[in-house]
Formats: structure tokens, C-alpha cells, sequence
């Protein structure tokens, strides 16, 4: 081709053959980033590291392949094409890692994201190390294809080098997304401004500096986003995720099969939640005279709530929960208010949002029932709720011939745990009676019956329950020898005996 | 020509490179190194103008004058301890005045809208079992709640909840305060005959029949053969066991600068081994070892102190002389609020401030030159979510054994609410490697940015996690936080008795700046002084 034609510009000055060479490192350096960043976004969501790094660079080195294959259909306006290119792997490649985390839950075949979002970035990659040869081609052949290909391959380096030593620990992924997005979007502006043949390229100005802002509000909320992210680590499709100012709720579904978590911990999987809530309610209210007045310490999922509900007898239930965005959800999602049959806001409910353990001490009552409902003594926070100066203080708000029931962790996996609850029950001056039922999402399951006086054998279960019959709420309380009572320390808040015995037994059996 | 061009070009594209990447490098560095602003937060601490006005002297002649039969200058635990006794034993014609517009003294407390903090002292250990007034005391309060088998039943809820401390050792936090893991043989060893030897002299008894180290200290037994120990440091000493484990040394630093504010090199082994020897908490249910501790920290304790007598004390005003006329005292102190000084007569008086205060309003009492003080710095720090870590979960005190401060409290770890999101940290740093008169002069002329500055760095090396959630830093400076208990300690305490109707009462007198030395000495003063006037009492001592 002559001279001077425009479709072939050459260039004299140093400046803009200078530039497209940065561009070169920079296309390939943030390339090999964003590999990097599919290969182990990858491995952390679907595991098995080395199928996955093995697949994800094979396929961007063939979408490579393809782009080079394609750069033969294009026939003039290089330049143009190289910025757009440049720009669409700044938007692709940029938010790559954020999209496939916020992507992982909400599709059912996330690898078609996964590989599709790779194929793209190779492609577009593999189409520019051409054009840039043939932008290039003004100059002396031999220098322009080493040249090129130097810095692509020492780009290649510095990404990797960079990326684990310096990327990964400081920034962590999604972050990391964003900054080489920045990076790229910024040498395509560069380009935009510094090649003399970009002057009347007014759209794709435009659209550059509108993906670099985009990119960096990402790279400022990426905080936000890589919180978001953390629901990567439920087995099953996150339908719902929230950060209340107490907790992390997440609902996941797979088929019927609905479940809570709070902080990561099962709190019910809606196949079997009737098995422990008919277990943790009614063996209680049954031996109870008249349950009249019931009182909910925790349960904010409406759950234990349906159960007593269910008893006729019952003219006043109030609820107490930390987290008034927990009963709020469970009080007006139609979801799961059909779960616990809309108990939370059953005209004969109260719910109060307030710290169970300053509630119990601050407050007066006397309720023919008391549900304990907490989550597992995990920390010691939690385990301030299962104390004898809680019980004790739970005591007073027990009406004469009163029974409260306490969910007591596993007797199976921890029975030591377990049975520290019925002695520190005892420490608070109640009589107790253990029991246990399996809960196929939980395993072995128990809870403590406690009450000031002498605490009935018989009870009178309500008929309809899909678990619980008379029959059954006999056979509850027979221990086999490896649940059986044991002694057991006294948990106090200045020696939180409990939760030590409930780490070490749940540490060995999940290893 | 192209190819001549391309070469001229070389060395601009390699310039061009390497702008791209100083960029991208300075980009980062400025993404990772970037400073947040530094957070609100008040500057407190004792009222320097008050005190610096008691120096000068420059207050007007008396005005007025008042009769009463008591009066107890200085409104922290001494003085307060002195009120409560006079008040449990139904002598109620006596007036407390304090300088400041709270009483308290290094108990003092302050709060937010997460949670009240302490400013200085902020536990109280369980009693030992010859400690008897105190023990008292915390019965009227309800603090021991009982006895099981003639043994003291604490409330559980006033004791220091589960987990009470943590120190960050190697990279992760590990309960307790003393490390156990990457010990070397000589650490061990060291550590195992360092606490052999503790656990003797807390079981020893001197030839006097009284326990080697008792607390209140005033207990302890003055065999000579134990009191020579005051004679020495207590680096020297526990060089000359020959012990070099670092770690031994590391931990006993800690614990000088914790309880004294004093380096080992300072202090007297006597009050060294004191530390580590002297308590034998008295209590069922295992709580021996454990402490009493609230929110407020010890402002708890002055606060119920003061609850006994709150119509019995005069806040702002500042006591600036006190003479003997006759077999009376003349008290002059200045009324901050009306600005002029009232003449309090009075049949006795307890001098109950530090002794170089004392000796500068009572010049009777001679000079206070053998009394240094330690100078700290205490910052409550409140944040938005509470700190983590590797290792074992937040405790009450968490302690880093890679950094000069003492670590953090937490505030809420005692509140009413099992579960909390925000908190306040109450982080201590006792200035201590340097003389007290320089550090005071550091703690006064660095700005409360810098502190501020130096507080954060600490609590974020310690806590990447708290970074963005550190919502205030409110410092309060210590210029005089507590006596140095220095070799040669034990006999000045005596030595500076006046005679009635004249007493003194800080825990000044015992050498350490501990709450059940303070007590004591309150509690001795207002008996001594109620012998004096006749009024009857059984005596708690």
C-alpha cells in the first residue's frame, strides 16, 4: 500500500508507536490478570484447582487462537477497532470477577458464564496482537513483531508475578477486577487522545470515559461486592442474602427443600423442620396445665411460634428477638410466612426486638411456658445465653407449675455440652428432664425440660402433628449409653464452660 | 527511515514504560497506603489549670469560714473509702472536698452512646481473704453475693466474664497472658522456675507469722529476711536467679508496666514478687483468680462509694492549705463555682490526694521528692465492629506481645446485652521507658492528633479489620496515673505519718497504686480519726 494512504497511517513521531506498545503490555498484562482471576474464582467456587486453572487457560488460549483467526476479516480502520477493542475488554475483563460472584447464586449453569465471559476476553485479546502488528506495520517488520510480542510476553510476566504476590493478599479479587479494568480503559483512552488518526473518534471517547468511571465506582464498592460474594459458600442456590446489623441471614432453596442460615450455622432446612420445632414446643406446653401465657426467647423464624400457636389454650405468645430485620423478614415474606403460617403476626403475638440476655434480667412476667430458642453456644457471646445467671434470671419469669424447654445442641456429637446445659439449669435451681430426637438435616437433636417443680411424665401431645404423638414424646427421653448423662461442670459467665466443651466436640467431628 | 525511527523511538518507548508502570506501582501503592482521616474524639485528662493553680498558690485569702468535725480532702478511692466507713459507722458530721467536678480520682469513668468506659482503673481482683473491709464492703453491695461452705459466692455477674484475656502471640491470639507455643527448653524452664518460685512465696509465711505478700500490703509480713528484697530492682533480681528467657522477661515487663507503670529495671523486687505472689483470691466456685470488672471499670465502685455519703461531698473545691490551729485543723480550700476560698475548722482532717500534693498544701508534711509517678496515656477508642483476629475470640483484656501499649479492654464484654455490634476499646499505654518528668512533658506537648495517630496505628497493626471503623478516639492523659513503687519503697510510706488530728490516706502510703491499697488506707484514716473524736466503731481492720 502507497505512502500516505489513510486507511495505513504511519507513524514518524515516537509518541504514538510508543503508545501502542504500552498498550501492548498493558492489553497483556491485564489479559493474563484476568485469567488468573477466572481460573481461581473458579477454584474457590467450584473447586478441584487444577481442572479448573487447566480448562480456563486452555480455552482462553484457543479464544485467543480464534480472535487472531478472525483479525484476517477486518480490513481497515485498525485503529478504530483496536480502541474499541481495547475498551470492550476493559468493561469485559474489568468486572469479570465481580459479575461471576454476583452471577455464582443467581444462574443455574454458572460454567456457561464462566467459560463464555473467558472466550470473550480471549477472543478480544486474540484479535488485537494482530491489528497492533498491522497498525504497526509502517515500521521495519522484523523490529515490530519482536517488539510486540516482547512486551506481550513480559506483560504476561508481571501479571503473574504481580497477581499472587501482591494482587490476591491485598486487594483480593474483585478488586483486582477493577484495577486492571481501570488500567486498560485509561491506555485505550490514552491511545484515543495521543494517535493522530483517533481525532474524530467523539463516540468511542465517550463510551471510554464512561466505562472508566463505571469501572471505578466498581473498584470503590468493591467492598460491598465482595461481601455479596460470600454466599459462594452455601451448597445450595442462595435465594435470598442479607446483613442485618446482628447477623448474615441466607435462605437457599433447592427444590422444595428451603433453608436458613444465620452466619453460616443451619438454622432449619423446611424438610424436616417440623421434626425439631413440634419436638422443641410441645413436650413442654403438653405438660403444662393450662398454657396460658408462652414466652419465645430467640426462634425469630416464626417456627416454634407456629407449634405453640397450635394450642388452643394459648391466649398471649410474646416473641423476643435480637434482630427485628430477621422477624420482619419471616413476619411479611409470603414464602416463608406459609412456612410458619403467618405466627408472627398472629393477633395473639407480640414480637419484641431486644437483646435476649438484658431482656430476661430487665424484665418481669409470669408465662405458663418458656421457649428457649438460641442459636448453638458458638462464641461467647451466645453463650452468655446459656449461663446460670440467664436461667436464674429466666427462672423468676416462670409462673407457678411453669416448664421451660431449652435447645441444647447434640447429644450425640456433644453430649457433654449437652448435658451442661441441664446442669447449669439445676445450678439455677430448676429440676430438668433431657430428651432428644433426630433431625435427618442435624442429626441427634436436644433439648433440656426445666422447671421449678416436679417436671410430669405424661403429657398431653395435641393430636395432627406429623411428627409427635404420645407414643413418641415417651421415647424421647431414653438415652442410649452414648448419650447418657454424665457429670457435668456448671456453666457460668465467668467460666464459660460450654462453649469450650461445644468448640472441642463439634471441632473433632467436623475434623 | 522507518527503521531509524523505530530506533530513535527505543528509548522514549522504554521511558514510556516505564511511566506505565511507575503509575500503575504509585496507583497501588496509593490504593494500599492511603491514610483515612483521623476520627473525632475529645482530648481530657485531670484538670491541669486546677492543678497547676494549687502549685502556684494563687488563691484569695478565706472569706468564709465553716465548722465541721471532719474533713477528707481529695475525692478519689482513699477519700471515698474514708467517707464510707465514716458513713457505715453513723459519723456523719464530716465534709469530702475534691478539686475536680467528679469524684473518683483514677477510677473515673466515661461514656457514649455505645457504652461508658473506664479512664484509668478499671478492675478490681477478688479479695484475699485478709483483706476484711473490703470484703465488707463488697457484701453492702452485693458484689459477693453469699457464702458457700464459709467461702465467699461472688455475683457471676460482676465477675469478668468468660473470656477474660488473650495476648497476640506469633500471629495468633491465644488465651491467657502468657505465651505456650514456640517456646524454646530455656523459656520453659525459666517460666516453670519462675512460677515454682512465685507459687512459694505466696504460700510463705515471714517470721512474724504474717504472710510474705498480703494484699492490702499493709498485711504483709516485715520479716527482715523478705524486706531486704525491697532493697534491690527487680530486674537485677531476677537476673541473679538466672533466668534470661526472653519470654519470662517479655511477660514480667508487661506485668510491671500494667500494675506499677514502671519499668523492671525501676521497680523493687519486693513489689515485683508482690504482683505475682500476693493474691489469693478468696472465693467458691473457682473465682479465685478471677476479677471484678464493669463497663465503667472502677468508676462502678467510686460511684457506690459515693452513693453512701452524696450529701457529705463538695465537688470544685480546691483544697490549698491545711494548718493545725491548736488541737484543730484549718482547712482553706477554693470554691471554683463562687471563685472565693471558704476556711473549713475542723476537729481532724484526711489529707487523701497524692502525697505530692499533700506535702505542697500541708507544708508540715515535709517534701514528696522520694514519690515518683508514672505517666500514661489511655485512649477509649470506639468502633464500629468489634475486633477478631486469628485464634481464640475476642477477650476482656487483649494484649499484643508486638506492641509497647498494654492492649485494649472491652467495654461491653461486661454490658447488659449478650450480643453487640459496636463497642469501645479502652487501650492503655503507660509511659514508662523514659523519666516521668520527660514523658509528662511528651504526654502534654504532642498534639491529640499525634496520639490520636499513634492509637490507631497500633489498634490496626494489631486489627487490619477494624480499618474504616474506628468512629472516635477520646484521650484522656495521665500526667501522675500512679505511684512508682522504686526500691526502698516500703519504709517511706511510714516515715510521712503526721500526727492527729491530722491523716493521710492514698494508696501512696502502700507504694502501689491498687484499689484495695486506697480502701485500706481510707478505711484506716476514718477509723483512726473516729478514735480520736470518740465516736465508736468496731474496726474492719
Amino acid at each position: 500500500m502507497a505512502e500516505g494512504d489513510p486507511a495505513h497511517p504511519r507513524f514518524r513521531t515516537s509518541a504514538p508507536a510508543a503508545a501502542l506498545l504500552a498498550s501492548a503490555f498493558v492489553v497483556s498484562t491485564c489479559g493474563l490478570i484476568y485469567e488468573l482471576l477466572a481460573s481461581t474464582l473458579a477454584s474457590y467456587l467450584l473447586g478441584d484447582s487444577v481442572t479448573q486453572f487447566s480448562t480456563v487457560i486452555g480455552s482462553y488460549l484457543f479464544a485467543m487462537g480464534v480472535g487472531s483467526w478472525c483479525s484476517r476479516y477486518v480490513k481497515r480502520d485498525e485503529v478504530r477497532l483496536f480502541v474499541r477493542v481495547e475498551l470492550l475488554i476493559a468493561l469485559i475483563g474489568g468486572s469479570s470477577a465481580a459479575a461471576l460472584f454476583l452471577l455464582f447464586p443467581l444462574v443455574e449453569h454458572f460454567r456457561v458464564a464462566l467459560y463464555g465471559l473467558v472466550l470473550a476476553i480471549g477472543f478480544l485479546v486474540g484479535l488485537e496482537i494482530p491489528l497492533l502488528i498491522r497498525i504497526l506495520r509502517g515500521f521495519d517488520f522484523r523490529e515490530t513483531v519482536s517488539n510486540v510480542l516482547t512486551f506481550d510476553y513480559v506483560g504476561a510476566l508481571v501479571a503473574s508475578l504481580l497477581f499472587p504476590l501482591l494482587l490476591m493478599p491485598h486487594l483480593g479479587m474483585i478488586r483486582t477486577g477493577f484495577l486492571f479494568g481501570i488500567a486498560n480503559a485509561a491506555v485505550a483512552l490514552a491511545l484515543l487522545f495521543v494517535l493522530p488518526r483517533a481525532v474524530g473518534y467523539r463516540v468511542e471517547k465517550l463510551a471510554g470515559v464512561l466505562i472508566l468511571l463505571g469501572l471505578i465506582a466498581g473498584f470503590v464498592a468493591s467492598d460491598r461486592l465482595q461481601r455479596w460474594a460470600e454466599v459462594a459458600s452455601y451448597g445450595e442456590p442462595v435465594i435470598y442474602a442479607q446483613t442485618t446489623r446482628f447477623q448474615r441471614i441466607v435462605l437457599t432453596r433447592r427444590d422444595d427443600d428451603l433453608r436458613l442460615y444465620l452466619n453460616g450455622n443451619l438454622q432449619f432446612s423446611s424438610r424436616d423442620e417440623y421434626r425439631y420445632h413440634e419436638a422443641l414446643v410441645h413436650p413442654a406446653l403438653g405438660r403444662v396445665a393450662n398454657p396460658r401465657n408462652v414466652l419465645i426467647l430467640g426462634g425469630g423464624d416464626g417456627l416454634a411460634a407456629r407449634e405453640v400457636l397450635r394450642h388452643p389454650e394459648v391466649a398471649k405468645l410474646t416473641l423476643v428477638d435480637l434482630d427485628g430485620e430477621m422477624t420482619s423478614l419471616f413476619a411479611h415474606t409470603p414464602t416463608l410466612t406459609h412456612l410458619n403460617r403467618g405466627s408472627l403476626t398472629d393477633k395473639r403475638m407480640t414480637v419484641i426486638n431486644a437483646d435476649g440476655f438484658r431482656w430476661a434480667r430487665e424484665n418481669s412476667g409470669q408465662y405458663d411456658a418458656i421457649v428457649v430458642d438460641f442459636p448453638d453456644p458458638v462464641d461467647y457471646s451466645v453463650g452468655k445465653l446459656y449461663t446460670e445467671t440467664f436461667y436464674r434470671a429466666v427462672r423468676e419469669l416462670l409462673a407457678p407449675g411453669g416448664m421451660m424447654v431449652v435447645q441444647s445442641t447434640s447429644p450425640l456429637v456433644a453430649p457433654n455440652a449437652f448435658w451442661t446445659v441441664a446442669s447449669t439449669l439445676e445450678a439455677a435451681g430448676l429440676q430438668t428432664r433431657g430428651y432428644h430426637v433426630y433431625v435427618p438435616s442435624f442429626g441427634e437433636w436436644g433439648f433440656v425440660l426445666a422447671s421449678a417443680g416436679a417436671i410430669p411424665d405424661q403429657a398431653r401431645i395435641l393430636p395432627g402433628g406429623r411428627f409427635l404423638t404420645p407414643t413418641i414424646d415417651q421415647r424421647l427421653f431414653d438415652f442410649p449409653p452414648d448419650m447418657a448423662r454424665r457429670p457435668t461442670p456448671v456453666n457460668r459467665l465467668d467460666n464459660q464452660v460450654l462453649v469450650r466443651e461445644f468448640a472441642d466436640a463439634w471441632g473433632k467431628y467436623e475434623g | 527511515m522507518p527503521g531509524a525511527n523505530m530506533k530513535a523511538d527505543r528509548r522514549g518507548l522504554l521511558a514510556l514504560g516505564a511511566v506505565v508502570v511507575a503509575a500503575a506501582g504509585g496507583g497501588l501503592a496509593y490504593a494500599l497506603g492511603r491514610r483515612p482521616a483521623l476520627p473525632l474524639g475529645k482530648l481530657g485528662g485531670a484538670d491541669l489549670a486546677r492543678g497547676h493553680r494549687l502549685r502556684d498558690g494563687d488563691f484569695p485569702a478565706p472569706s468564709v469560714e465553716q465548722e465541721v468535725d471532719l474533713v477528707i480532702a481529695g475525692g478519689g478511692v482513699a477519700g471515698l473509702s474514708a467517707g464510707w466507713r465514716l458513713a457505715d459507722a453513723g459519723f456523719t458530721r464530716f465534709q469530702l472536698l475534691e478539686l475536680e467536678d467528679e469524684v473518683g480520682g483514677n477510677a473515673r469513668s466515661g461514656r457514649n452512646a455505645v457504652s461508658a468506659y473506664p479512664l484509668g482503673a478499671h478492675y478490681l481482683p477478688v479479695a484475699n481473704r485478709e483483706a476484711k473491709a473490703l470484703q465488707y464492703l463488697l457484701r453492702q453491695l452485693g458484689m459477693i453475693a453469699g457464702d458457700a461452705d464459709g467461702v465467699p459466692v461472688y455475683d457471676p455477674a460482676q465477675l469478668c466474664a468468660d473470656l477474660q484475656e488473650r495476648l497476640f502471640w506469633q500471629g495468633r491470639w491465644q488465651e491467657g497472658l502468657i505465651p505456650r507455643t514456640g517456646l524454646t527448653a530455656q523459656d520453659r524452664e525459666d517460666l516453670a522456675a519462675f512460677n515454682r518460685a512465685m507459687a512459694d512465696f505466696s504460700k510463705r509465711v515471714g517470721s512474724d507469722d504474717k504472710p510474705a505478700f498480703a494484699v492490702p500490703s499493709a498485711y504483709s509480713s516485715r520479716d527482715p529476711a523478705l524486706t531486704a528484697l525491697d532493697q534491690q530492682d527487680f530486674a537485677a533480681w531476677l537476673d541473679a536467679q538466672g533466668w534470661t528467657s526472653p519470654v519470662l522477661h517479655a511477660h514480667v515487663r508487661y506485668a510491671m508496666r500494667d500494675d506499677y507503670g514502671t519499668e523492671p529495671y525501676a521497680v523493687s523486687a519486693w513489689a515485683g514478687i508482690h504482683y505475682f505472689a500476693a493474691r489469693r483470691g478468696w472465693a467458691a466456685n473457682g473465682a479465685g483468680e478471677n476479677e471484678l470488672t464493669w463497663p465503667e471499670g472502677n468508676g462502678r465502685l467510686t460511684a457506690r462509694l459515693a452513693g453512701f455519703f452524696p450529701d457529705n461531698i463538695a465537688r470544685g473545691h480546691i483544697v490549698h492549705h491545711v494548718a493545725r490551729d491548736a488541737d484543730q485543723v484549718l482547712v482553706d480550700s477554693f470554691d471554683v463555682a463562687a471563685s472565693r476560698t471558704v476556711r473549713t475548722r475542723a476537729r481532724a482532717a484526711i489529707l487523701a490526694m497524692p502525697h505530692f500534693i499533700a506535702t505542697r498544701v500541708c507544708p508540715e508534711l515535709g517534701d514528696a521528692k522520694a514519690f515518683s509517678y508514672a505517666p500514661w496515656l489511655v485512649a477509649n477508642v470506639t468502633v464500629d465492629r468489634l475486633p477478631g483476629g486469628r485464634g481464640v475470640p475476642l477477650a476482656w483484656d487483649n494484649v499484643s506481645s508486638s506492641s509497647d501499649s498494654l492492649g485494649y479492654v472491652v467495654a461491653t464484654h461486661q454490658g447488659p446485652a449478650a450480643i453487640t455490634q459496636g463497642t469501645v476499646l479502652t487501650w492503655y499505654l503507660p509511659l514508662s521507658d523514659m523519666e516521668p518528668a520527660a514523658a509528662r512533658r511528651l504526654l502534654v506537648e504532642r498534639s491529640a492528633d499525634e496520639w490520636k495517630r499513634i492509637v490507631s496505628d497500633d489498634l490496626l497493626a494489631l486489627h487490619p479489620e477494624l480499618d474504616g471503623a474506628i468512629r472516635e478516639i477520646a484521650l484522656w492523659r495521665w500526667g501522675h496515673a500512679m505511684i512508682r513503687p522504686t526500691p526502698g519503697f516500703l519504709e517511706r510510706g511510714q516515715a510521712h505519718q503526721p500526727r492527729p488530728p491530722l491523716f493521710l490516706a492514698h494508696s501512696d502510703l502502700s507504694g502501689l497504686s491498687l484499689f484495695e491499697e486506697a480502701h485500706y488506707h481510707g478505711v484506716r484514716a476514718a477509723e483512726g480519726a473516729m478514735a480520736l473524736l470518740h465516736h465508736a466503731h468496731e474496726s474492719l481492720l
